[in-house]
């Protein structure tokens, strides 16, 4: 092996029931450098990760690790740790139940008996020196996701590893937190340590990456130094052809004129919910497209929840279209005419054994009643066309939805509500964690059905995304509605401003 | 040779089709016992026509027998499964509410005397009563699972411990007796008609439910909410009230499966009556290849699994096994069944296959 | 996110806070052992009676032992996220084998005390395979060993029987005095206070239980493994081994608890332990373990068993004595214990999230 190569993964093949997984990856890994995987949404990072680490066996292939002679079998992720391979992943690999020092040190200390002080207090330094807020001794679970993020990162640094992966580490993370994530990164890097990364934001990669591996459909594309790598190319070797969807969607942008005949739909006045937001306003006209926009946990998914009554509103008044209407729960917005697509796909909304066909006609099936189930053949029908409209990729309508990829589980959610016909359509981060094709898709879809009538508020991490789409952005901050931003005013630098209080 | 291929992989969907339906295990396990008995026994099968005690024509046999006997358990296996499906859990109070709920039909039908010359109360009003008592109680366990938040085992062991102990102090632990021949009907014959009752009670409730699935969306509730509640929340359904009103059914069921109970013996025995059903009922709904995690389901395999653990109880019965160790006889055919449907063992089992044919292609 | 100085975080400001900053494992154990020892002292100012003398105490020891070793396995599997409802079974099939042996087939002691070992380690080992290598669900392998040693009990013996081996019983009437507890009698005669050979098994069991649990490198793998099991395989924990285990020690303390049964009860019956899984899971919850998995402590489930006794004893003193009381009191206990768990673990999450 060479020198400065730590980690060389050759000729991996991997198949799961009826998909092949990884055909033939190779990966290298030099010491000192921050390597970044990209690729879509099943395009194979995840998988070929995993192999890695020890949770998935491969049907074929070698791993080479610097150090040993030979390639080196890796059968469960406590191997992988022996090795010096330690891994953060994107979902918080933690336990709740245990403390703090406890995450950071179980499964990876010798002898049998615990020194609990020791171990406290080494914490203690540790996340000192990381400025990570929690303490050794409390309980993981009282900790919010992002310092749980923190907390897993520290962990694997602390780790004295020789390979890092970082696996989506930066999704519930604000931008402080990455920026003092990148920090140690880079120390790292200094120190030698092989850094792996996964993400889904380019910028991210820009910042701080030397290196860069594409993968595509399970096969590997290339590895490219970053520097000859720009931006418009690895999001055309990543999707496979050259992408001027991208471009083609700005020129589809009608700025909503809210003239003298807007026809407000919704109009809230000091809505508040149990979900810890202060009192805002809020409106929106017929076929107008506005956005929440803020950091992670600034309160823009609480405002959407409040208004579909997904958390307890607690005060508050609503009309729709003039009148006054009380949305105590989801079953009332929906009976308004409002339709919601939760920001966490996985956790609210696919249910996940269910057929593609079951889980299209969920919402509408609520709507018409307990006593008034859809005949199969309606069902049928209805499956068939929105899996045609939205252009889903499934097997059939019979097979489960979890067993879709991420992307096209996200369009079975927007097709159950289109379904309902809604006149207020919200959509919740419709496009995290998906692949650039799909986003395209969803975001010319928004201005389509808005072009018809129907009023969407989308909300999205990435600016450009919400710049391109949004007529008008609410900007949150703390839990707080901090501006209202139209026309020239949407552009990266004002958003950026408002969102940081750079007025003041 | 495209064709040739095509046609292979269909012939072999179809098989994995067999494979993979819910209720091919509980039928293969039907099947199974049934092979067993013609070849060590053929007169199980046997069915003969006689007259009760009471000048009744009757029909007996194993199989009378099986389809008598497997009446409550297909019952409770009924609201099990739909238990089951919404909370993730299983009820282990059934039995000490079948108890309750014999109690109560007796106490309405005596009014508090244990030897009654005439009945206090007409028995359908009894049964109401029971009903009524009976869903109550699983509202209660419904309560504690949906809005408390605690694991359905653990729930229903409260009514576990307290159920015998309250279904005696109905009747202030006198052991009533009926007298009444008409109220035997319902757990013997009616006179005239050869087929045990229990058993038309138990289409009954089949036809109820295979109509309830079928005309409202019961089905699609009750797996929504087991499968992700939260997102069940978010599309309108109401998750506590639907976890409530599957342990309400259950109920139901319990009354029914309470009535022919205690309608077989006349009487009650507090600590006796549906002692350990609650375990044949969870392995009902488990033998029918339902996840006991909750989710989907599939009714008919449930019952077919009821069916199963009689039609087992009954052929060990007949080879002199005592009631006593039955049970342990009971878990050997359980644990053979759970070890050959467990993901893990077929997995290996079709991966063993696999490879097995790529060598025989080789060759 | 604001940095908040380390050293004026909660530590204690406010009953409150101290509740706050506790994991859900020390928070249910303190409410426990707080209700345990507010019961017992309420009984004894305002029931006098029996619950004054010491040997009350004893007592309710002495009946439970075999409970309390039954319920720390319990209480094991149920922080790994699993169940074991065999355990009353294995206590049965236990008792029915020693005294089998030690009466049909002249055995001595030792060999009896072997045999309870050997059920009970086969028992774990069987389970704890089919439920950490096939994936099996727990409560459905463990209710076929249930099933099993059940029936099982019976096809050694279906009769109920006394054990006349002279050293058994010699072992099982060995009174151990606990000095200056004793009580004087109405002829004037000093009473010793005495506990049986079995409730010194039960605590040195406890105690390594809370060891194992408390500070070894496995003891914390169990936690992980309940708490998230998929976390804990990322953490590089081998979580097969774990539940294996978990089982493994469960099916030995069973076969510990089931000889510690037989010494007290000193027959061999089909009927012996009937329930007793049953009681274990109630005691386990009643000391803070959730069936969730993740959270618990044997110290809790010690007072558990002891609470849910107590309570019997005092409301049986009260003169609720018919024989359905039992029953109705423990389920009203647990109803309340899970009723509280439920409060507090909800308050606890909203708090968190408000803050």
């Amino acid at each position: 092996m060479e020198d400065n190569i730590v980690l060389k993964m050759r000729n991996i093949h991997k198949i799961f029931p009826g998909v092949r997984a990884l055909q033939g990856v190779d990966f290298t890994l030099r010491k000192g450098e921050i390597h970044a995987l990209m690729g879509e949404n099943g395009a194979g990072k995840s998988t070929l990760i995993k192999v890695l680490t020890g949770v998935y066996g491969k049907e074929e292939g070698d791993i080479f690790l610097d150090g040993t002679e030979g390639p080196v079998a890796i059968h469960s992720p406590q191997d992988a740790q022996n090795m010096g391979i330690s891994t953060v992943y994107q979902e918080i690999t933690l336990c709740p139940n245990l403390t703090v020092a406890e995450n950071m040190f179980i499964g990876r200390t010798k002898g049998t008996v615990q020194n609990w002080k020791k171990m406290n207090a080494d914490t203690d330094r540790i996340l000192q020196s990381l400025e990570v807020p929690a303490r050794a001794a409390q309980q993981l679970g009282t900790c919010s996701l992002a310092v749980q993020q923190m907390i897993a990162i520290a962990r694997a640094v602390d780790m004295e590893c020789k390979v890092l992966i970082l696996d989506e580490p930066t999704s519930s993370l604000d931008e402080q937190e990455v920026e003092k994530l990148f920090k140690l990164m880079r120390d790292l890097r200094a120190k030698g340590v092989g850094i792996i990364f996964v993400t889904h934001f380019l910028e991210q990669v820009y910042e701080v990456c030397d290196r860069i591996t594409v993968m595509r459909d399970g096969k590997l594309v290339g590895e490219y130094e970053i520097e000859n790598l720009p931006r418009v190319q690895l999001v055309s070797k990543m999707l496979g052809k050259e992408v001027d969807d991208l471009s083609d969607i700005k020129g589809e942008v009608k700025t909503f004129d809210a003239g003298k005949d807007a026809v407000p739909v919704l109009e809230a006045e000091g809505l508040v919910s149990n979900a810890g937001i202060k009192p805002f306003d809020f409106h929106i006209n017929k076929g107008e497209v506005n956005g929440f926009t803020g950091l992670l946990g600034s309160g823009r998914s609480e405002c959407v929840r409040a208004i579909f009554g997904a958390d307890r509103v607690t005060g508050g008044k609503v009309k729709m279209k003039g009148k006054d209407v009380k949305i105590a729960k989801p079953l009332d917005a929906m009976k308004n005419g409002i339709a919601y697509l939760p920001e966490d796909r996985k956790v609210d909304g696919i249910v996940g054994d269910l057929s593609v066909r079951d889980n299209i006609i969920l919402a509408q099936q609520v709507l018409k009643g307990f006593f008034k189930p859809f005949s199969k053949a309606e069902a049928n029908k209805v499956a068939d066309e929105y899996i045609k409209l939205l252009n889903i990729k499934t097997a059939s309508k019979d097979t489960p939805i979890k067993s879709l990829s991420g992307g096209n589980q996200q369009k079975v959610i927007v097709a159950r509500w289109l379904f309902t016909h809604p006149e207020y359509l919200i959509l919740d981060e419709p496009t995290r964690g998906i692949d650039v094709g799909t986003k395209v898709d969803i975001q010319k879809l928004v201005l389509k059905l808005a072009s018809e009538g129907m009023s969407v508020t989308f909300i999205s991490s990435e600016l450009d995304e919400m710049i391109r789409t949004c007529s008008r952005l609410i900007v949150m901050r703390d839990r707080k509605a901090v501006g209202e931003l139209t026309g020239d005013e949407l552009n990266q630098s004002t958003i950026m401003n408002t969102i940081a209080g750079g007025d003041k | 040779m495209a064709n040739s291929e095509n046609v292979k992989t269909s012939s072999a969907g179809s098989w994995k089709n067999l494979l993979r339906n819910q209720c091919f295990i509980p039928i293969a396990a039907l099947l199974l016992l049934a092979v067993f008995n013609l070849i060590v026994d053929p007169t199980f099968f046997r069915i003969t026509f006689g007259y009760n005690s009471a000048g009744n024509p009757v029909l007996s046999g194993a199989i009378i027998d099986i389809i008598n006997n497997g009446s409550e358990l297909a019952i409770l296996a009924i609201g099990m499964t739909l238990v089951t499906a919404a909370s993730g859990g299983q009820d282990i109070s059934v039995g000490a509410a079948i108890a309750i709920a014999g109690s109560v039909i007796l106490r309405v039908l005596c009014g508090g005397n244990a030897r009654p010359e005439t009945l206090e109360a007409p028995i359908i009003v009894a049964f109401l009563v029971a009903c009524v008592v009976a869903m109550l109680f699983g509202a209660f366990n419904g309560v504690l699972v949906a809005y408390f938040k605690i694991q359905p085992m653990i729930a229903t062991l409260i009514l576990y411990t307290a159920g015998r102990s309250i279904a005696a102090w109905i009747n202030n632990n006198e052991l009533p007796v009926i007298s009444d021949p008409k109220f035997a009907y319902f757990g013997g014959f009616i006179p005239g008609i050869p087929i045990p009752t229990p058993f038309f009670i138990a289409v009954a409730c089949m036809i109820v439910v295979g109509l309830a699935l079928k005309f409202t969306n019961l089905r699609l509730y009750t797996q929504s909410v087991g499968i992700n509640q939260s997102s069940a929340r978010l599309n309108g359904l109401n998750p506590e009230l639907i976890k409530v009103m599957t342990f309400v059914i259950l109920g139901l069921c319990v009354a029914v499966a309470g009535l022919i109970k205690v309608s077989r013996v006349s009487s009650i025995n507090y600590s006796v009556i549906a002692k350990d059903i609650e375990m044949d009922a969870i392995l009902a709904v488990a033998l029918g290849g339902n996840a006991l995690s909750g989710g989907k389901f599939s009714m008919a395999a449930s019952i077919i699994g009821a069916f199963v653990i009689q039609c087992l109880t009954t052929t060990l019965y007949k080879y002199g096994v005592p009631a006593t160790a039955l049970p342990a006889y009971k878990a050997v055919v359980v644990i053979l069944l759970v070890i050959v449907s467990a993901p893990t063992v077929r997995e290996y089992f079709s991966t063993l296959v696999k490879k097995m044919k790529l060598k025989g292609e080789v060759a | 996110m604001a940095k908040t100085d380390k050293n004026t975080t909660p530590a204690g400001n406010s009953l409150g806070a101290k509740l706050m900053g506790m994991t859900d494992t020390n928070l249910l154990l303190t409410i426990t052992v707080i209700v345990f020892f507010l019961m017992y002292i309420g009984a004894v100012v305002f029931l006098r009676g029996g619950f004054l003398k010491p040997q009350t105490f004893f007592l309710i020891l002495n009946s439970n032992a075999a409970l309390i070793i039954l319920a720390c396995g319990m209480s094991l599997v149920m922080i790994t996220g699993g169940i074991d409802i065999s355990v009353g079974g294995v206590t049965a099939l236990v008792s029915m084998c020693c005294a089998v042996y030690l009466d049909y087939k002249d055995g001595n002691v030792f060999g009896a005390i072997m045999i309870a070992l050997a059920i009970g380690l086969a028992f774990g080992v069987i389970q704890g395979l089919m439920v950490a290598y096939l994936d099996i669900q727990p409560f459905i392998v463990t209710l076929a060993g249930m099933f099993f040693a059940k029936g099982m009990t019976t096809v050694v013996n279906s009769s109920p029987f006394n054990v006349a081996n002279e050293a058994f019983v010699a072992l099982k009437t060995t009174r151990i005095n606990v000095p200056g507890l004793g009580s004087v009698n109405k002829k004037g005669i000093y009473v010793p206070a005495y506990v049986e050979i079995g409730v010194l098994v039960a605590i040195v069991i406890v105690i390594v239980m809370f060891v194992l649990l408390r500070w070894t490198k496995m003891g914390r793998n169990f936690y992980a493994v309940g708490g998230n099991k998929q976390s804990a395989l990322m953490l590089g924990i081998n979580v097969k081994r774990t539940k294996f285990l978990s089982h493994l020690i469960c099916g030995l303390l069973a076969g510990i608890g089931g000889f510690v049964y037989f010494l007290h009860v000193g027959s061999g019956s089909p009927s012996n332990a009937a329930g007793a899984e049953m009681d274990a899971i109630a005691s386990s919850i009643i000391g803070g373990t959730m069936l969730t998995g993740g959270v618990g402590n044997v110290v809790g489930t010690f007072f558990g068993v002891l609470s849910l006794s107590t309570i019997q004893n005092i409301v049986s003193s009260i003169g609720f004595d018919e024989a359905w009381w039992t029953g109705i009191t423990k389920a009203a206990m647990l109803c309340l214990f899970l009723l509280v768990q439920s409060v507090v673990m909800s308050v606890r999450k909203k708090r968190i999230s408000a803050s």
